[in-house]
C-alpha cells in the first residue's frame, strides 16, 4: 500500500510561460556537446581525439578515479572539437552528427533475469551509469558500493517544470525495466514518488510507491528521501531522475542508448512555450525560434529551471540532466522607489508585505532576473525560510555552518540530506539576497575534501 | 553611479553613502549572478521601513502627548490637538535629528570601512530611540549613548544582522546606568521650563512610579490604554502601539508568537503577584503600564536579537514578559523592568535556540533509531 505525505511547507513560484502539452518541433542537432562539467565529482580523461568516428553509445571520456565510469556519445558521427577552458580544463566534446543515429548494440535483455554484476556492467559500458547520483553530496555513484536504497522522483515541482506524465507517460514499459534493473543494485528498496495515485507511474512494480502532495520542493528527491527514510551519517543512497530511469529501461528493452526526451521550453520570454524533442547536449542555438528577434544580451537562457538551472547563453548547450529550458529577461532596469510601492502588482512576493499572496493562484508573473534589492547579512528568523522548506532541518543554521566551514555543525544541521537545489526556495524568498545554494555547495565541497 | 565614486575614484570614500541614497531612490538594476535566477521582490529595505511605518502612530501620539502633558503641568489647557502636537513635535524633533545624524553617520562610515552596502537596520533603531527616552533628555547624552550603542552594540560584531543586543535598547540602558538622574524619578518625563509655574499637586512621576498618589492626570484603564499619561515619548499609548502591532503581524514581519508569549508571561507573574497579595494592581493592568506594550511589540520582536526557532520564540517571549513583571513587583530599586528583561533575554536568545535545537536533534535521532 502506498503511503501519502502531505507537505504543508513549500512555495510554488508562479512564473509565466508554462509549456503547452504538445511537441512543436523535433530537433536533430547537427552538433551535440558532451560536457563533463555536468557531472559533479567527475574527473574526465579523454578517450577520443578530433576526427574520430563515434557511434551512439560509444565512450568519449572516462573518469580518472574510476576508469569504468564512462561518458558516451548520444549521436553517431565524428568528434569535431575538444573545447578546453582555463588551465586546459576539459569543458566539452563537440560531436558532429551524421544524422543516421547508428547505435552501438548492447543487446536486448530482460532486466528481471540479470544479476547485479550484469546490470552494473551494462550501465557502466553504455555510459548510463552517471545517471545514478549518490547522496550525500550529489556525486556520481560509486559502482563498488551497494546503496541502502534507490530513490526516484516521478514528478517535478520546480517552476515551469516539464510534465512527467506527458514526457514519459508512454514509456511505462521502459520505466518498469529500469526499476527492475535498479532493484538488483541495492539491498534495500527502490522508492518511486508520484504526485497523485492516478499517475501512470503509481502502477510500477518491484518498488515502493509514495505519494507526495504539496508545493515545490515536494518533487525534489532530497525532500522525499527525508520523509521516506532520512539519510543518517554513514548511509549512502542513490537517486535517479525519471529521464534516467527511462533511459536505463530503454537500454534493456531496445539494446540501445537512447537519450531523446521531450524538453519543455518555458519562461516569460519564450514565444511559443511548448515541448521539443531533443538530446542532452543540444545547442541552444537550435532553439533560436523560441526567442525570435529579441536581443540576446537582454535574455538569460537557462538550461534547467529558474531556481537551480545553469545560465548557458545562446551559445551554450542543454545540460545532461535537464529536460527544461527557461528563457528569462535580464532585469537590469532600475525601478523608481519600487521597494516602498505598496501594491507593485506585477511583482511576485511570498512575503505578506505585498499583496500577491491574496491573488488567485492562477495569476502568473513575468519574472526577470533582477535581484530586487541589495545583498545583506541574514536578518530574518530561521522560520522565515523554514516555511518554504518541507524538511526537518534549520536552513539558516545549515547555511551559516557551511559559511563557517564547521564540519561538525554541518553534520548536525543535516548537510548529508541536502543538495543545493533543495534549498532553492529558501534562496528565492530571502530578503537579504544571500546565495544560499552557493553556500550549501561550498559546504558540500568542503565535506568532500575533508571526508575523502 | 558616477565613476568618481567607484573604486579608485577621487570620492571613493563616499561610495557607501552615495550607494545608499541611490538604492533608496531606485531598486538597483543588479541581476542575479549565482543560484536562483529569479528572486522574490521583497528586500530588507521594505521590511525594515514597514517596521518604521508601524511605529509612526506611536510617534505621532507621543508628540501630541508631550504637548498635552505640558499643558496639564502648567495648568494651561487652551491648546487644541494640533497645537499640542506641534508643541511636542518641536521638542521631539531634536531627538530625532541627534539620533539619525550620529547613528547613520557611524553606520555609513563603518559600511565604507567594511566595503559593504549600507544596511537599513539603523533606520529602525534610529526611529525607536527617541520614542523610548524621556523628552527632556539632554541632547549630548543622547548623542553619546547612540554612539556607544551603534559602535559597541552593532558595528564591532559586523553590522546589522550580527548584533547580539538590540541597539535601541542598548542606547536606553546606557543612558539609564550612566545618567540615572535624568532617566528616572519624577523630573524628566514631562517637558517644562524651570521658569514656568506648575499646578498645585503637580507630579511628573509616571503611573508606574506613582504608587497610588494623586496626580494631575488620570490613571484609570482608559487613560493608560489611550496613553494620556507621562512617560517616554512613544511608549504611553497602548492603542497606537496596537495599531503598529496589527501591521507587523499582518505582514508577518514581527512574530506574533513572541508577542503572545510575552503577554502570557506578564499575566502569569502578575497573576501570582495578585494571588499572593504582593501587588495591588490587577495583573492585566501591568500590560498597560510603562514600556511593556512598546517593548513587546517593537523591541522584543527584533528578528536579529530574538530567538530564531519557533519553540524558542515562545520561551523567549514568555521570559521577557515574566522578567519584566518580576522586576516591577519584587525590585524596589527599579520601577520599570521592560528594558532589563529584553536586554537579558537578547543575551540569552542564542542559548534558548541552542537548547531547542539540541532537544530537537536528539528527539529526531531517537525517532530514527526506533524506525
Amino acid at each position: 500500500m502506498s503511503q501519502t505525505f502531505v507537505l504543508k511547507k513549500g512555495l510554488n513560484i508562479p512564473i509565466a510561460g508554462e509549456a503547452e502539452l504538445r511537441v512543436s518541433k523535433t530537433i536533430a542537432p547537427g552538433i551535440v556537446a558532451v560536457q563533463p562539467t555536468d557531472f559533479k565529482g567527475f574527473l574526465p580523461r579523454l578517450l577520443v581525439k578530433e576526427g574520430d568516428p563515434v557511434l551512439c553509445g560509444s565512450p568519449v571520456a572516462a573518469d580518472k578515479k574510476n576508469a569504468d565510469i564512462l561518458l558516451t556519445s548520444p549521436v553517431s558521427g565524428t568528434v569535431k572539437e575538444i573545447v578546453r577552458g582555463e588551465k586546459r580544463k576539459l569543458l566539452a566534446i563537440l560531436i558532429e552528427s551524421d544524422g543516421k543515429r547508428e547505435c552501438a548494440d548492447f543487446g536486448v535483455r530482460d532486466a528481471a533475469k540479470l544479476d547485479a554484476g550484469q546490470v552494473r556492467q551494462a550501465l557502466l559500458q553504455s555510459g548510463l551509469w552517471p545517471w545514478l547520483i549518490q547522496r550525500p553530496y550529489g556525486i556520481i555513484a560509486d559502482p563498488e558500493i551497494r546503496p541502502r536504497d534507490i530513490f526516484v522522483s516521478a514528478f517535478d515541482s520546480a517552476p515551469l517544470a516539464p510534465d512527467a506524465k506527458f514526457c514519459f507517460g508512454s514509456e511505462l514499459a521502459a520505466a518498469q525495466a529500469g526499476v527492475c534493473a535498479l532493484s538488483k543494485l541495492t539491498d534495500g528498496k527502490v522508492h518511486v514518488s508520484v504526485d497523485d495515485g492516478a499517475s501512470p507511474f503509481a502502477s510500477l512494480k518491484q518498488c515502493e510507491i509514495h505519494i507526495f502532495q504539496g508545493q515545490h520542493p515536494a518533487g525534489n528527491v532530497g525532500v522525499q528521501i527525508s520523509h521516506i527514510a532520512p539519510i543518517c551519517k554513514g548511509d549512502t543512497v542513490w537517486t535517479v531522475s525519471l529521464a534516467g530511469l527511462v533511459a536505463i529501461g530503454r537500454l534493456f528493452t531496445t539494446g540501445r542508448v537512447d537519450l531523446t526526451r521531450k524538453v519543455a521550453v518555458t519562461g516569460p520570454m519564450a514565444l511559443d512555450c511548448s515541448y521539443v524533442e531533443a538530446l542532452p547536449g543540444t545547442p541552444m542555438s537550435e532553439l533560436r525560434s523560441f526567442w525570435g528577434n529579441t536581443q540576446e544580451d537582454t535574455l538569460r537562457i537557462v538550461s534547467g529551471n529558474a531556481l537551480s538551472g545553469k545560465a548557458v547563453g545562446a551559445e551554450g548547450f542543454l545540460g545532461f540532466f535537464d529536460s527544461q529550458v527557461t528563457i528569462l529577461h535580464e532585469g537590469k532596469e532600475q525601478e523608481l522607489l519600487g521597494w516602498i510601492n505598496p501594491i507593485r502588482g506585477h511583482q511576485f512576493s511570498a512575503d505578506r508585505s505585498y499583496f500577491s499572496w491574496l491573488m488567485p493562484k492562477s495569476k502568473k508573473y513575468a519574472m526577470d532576473t533582477n535581484l530586487h534589492g541589495g545583498p545583506r547579512a541574514f536578518l530574518m528568523n530561521d522560520g522565515y525560510y523554514g516555511r518554504v522548506l518541507p524538511m526537518d532541518i534549520y536552513p539558516v543554521y545549515l547555511a551559516k555552518a557551511c559559511l563557517a566551514g564547521d564540519i561538525e555543525k554541518m553534520e548536525k544541521f543535516g548537510i548529508y540530506e541536502v543538495l543545493p537545489e533543495d534549498l532553492a526556495t529558501c534562496e528565492f524568498v530571502d530578503p537579504s539576497k544571500n546565495n544560499i545554494q552557493a553556500m550549501i555547495e561550498q559546504g558540500i565541497d568542503l565535506m568532500l575534501k575533508e571526508m575523502a | 553611479m558616477n565613476p568618481i565614486f567607484e573604486k579608485g575614484g577621487k570620492l571613493y570614500w563616499l561610495h557607501s553613502t552615495v550607494d545608499a541614497f541611490e538604492t533608496f531612490l531606485h531598486v538597483p538594476g543588479t541581476v542575479t549572478r549565482k543560484g536562483s535566477h529569479v528572486r522574490d521582490s521583497i528586500d530588507l529595505k521594505r521590511i525594515l521601513i514597514l517596521v518604521v511605518i508601524a511605529a509612526v502612530p506611536a510617534a505621532l501620539f507621543g508628540m501630541w502627548n508631550v504637548g498635552y502633558q505640558h499643558g496639564l503641568a502648567v495648568g494651561d489647557t487652551s491648546l487644541n490637538i494640533l497645537g499640542n502636537w506641534w508643541y511636542g513635535f518641536l521638542r521631539v524633533l531634536p531627538l530625532y535629528l541627534v539620533s539619525y545624524i550620529v547613528g547613520l553617520g557611524i553606520e555609513f562610515a563603518s559600511c565604507q570601512i567594511r566595503g559593504e552596502e549600507v544596511s537599513e537596520g539603523y533606520l529602525v533603531s534610529g526611529f525607536f530611540i527617541p520614542l523610548i527616552v524621556p523628552v527632556d533628555i539632554p541632547l549630548w547624552m543622547l548623542a553619546v549613548a547612540v554612539a556607544f550603542a551603534v559602535i559597541f552594540g552593532k558595528e564591532v560584531f559586523g553590522g546589522t544582522g550580527m548584533n547580539i543586543v538590540n541597539p535601541a535598547i542598548l542606547t536606553r540602558a546606557f543612558l539609564f546606568f550612566s545618567y540615572p538622574n535624568y532617566m528616572s524619578g519624577s523630573d524628566c518625563w514631562i517637558h517644562y521650563k524651570p521658569t514656568e509655574q506648575l499646578v498645585d499637586g503637580f507630579t511628573g512621576a509616571t503611573p508606574l512610579a506613582l504608587d497610588g498618589a494623586s496626580a494631575q492626570y488620570g490613571t484609570g484603564f482608559w487613560d493608560l490604554f489611550i496613553g494620556t499619561v507621562p512617560g517616554s515619548v512613544g511608549e504611553t499609548s497602548v492603542i497606537a502601539i496596537l495599531l503598529g502591532a496589527v501591521l507587523l503581524i499582518w505582514t508577518g514581519i514581527a512574530s506574533w508568537k513572541i508577542m503572545c508569549a510575552g503577554v502570557l508571561g506578564a499575566l502569569f507573574v502578575g497573576g501570582i503577584g495578585d494571588l499572593a497579595g504582593i501587588s495591588s494592581i490587577p495583573c492585566y493592568m501591568q500590560l498597560l503600564y510603562g514600556g511593556f506594550a512598546f517593548g513587546i511589540v517593537f523591541m522584543a520582536t527584533d528578528p536579529v536579537t530574538s530567538a530564531q526557532t519557533e519553540a524558542g520564540k515562545w520561551i523567549y517571549g514568555f521570559l521577557i514578559g515574566a522578567l519584566c513583571i518580576t522586576v516591577r513587583l519584587f525590585n524596589p530599586g527599579y520601577a520599570e523592568g521592560m528594558m532589563l528583561a529584553i536586554l537579558l533575554c537578547n543575551v540569552f536568545a542564542p542559548l534558548i535556540d541552542h537548547c531547542v535545537i539540541g532537544a530537537h536533534m536528539s528527539r529526531r535521532a531517537k525517532k530514527l533509531k526506533t524506525a
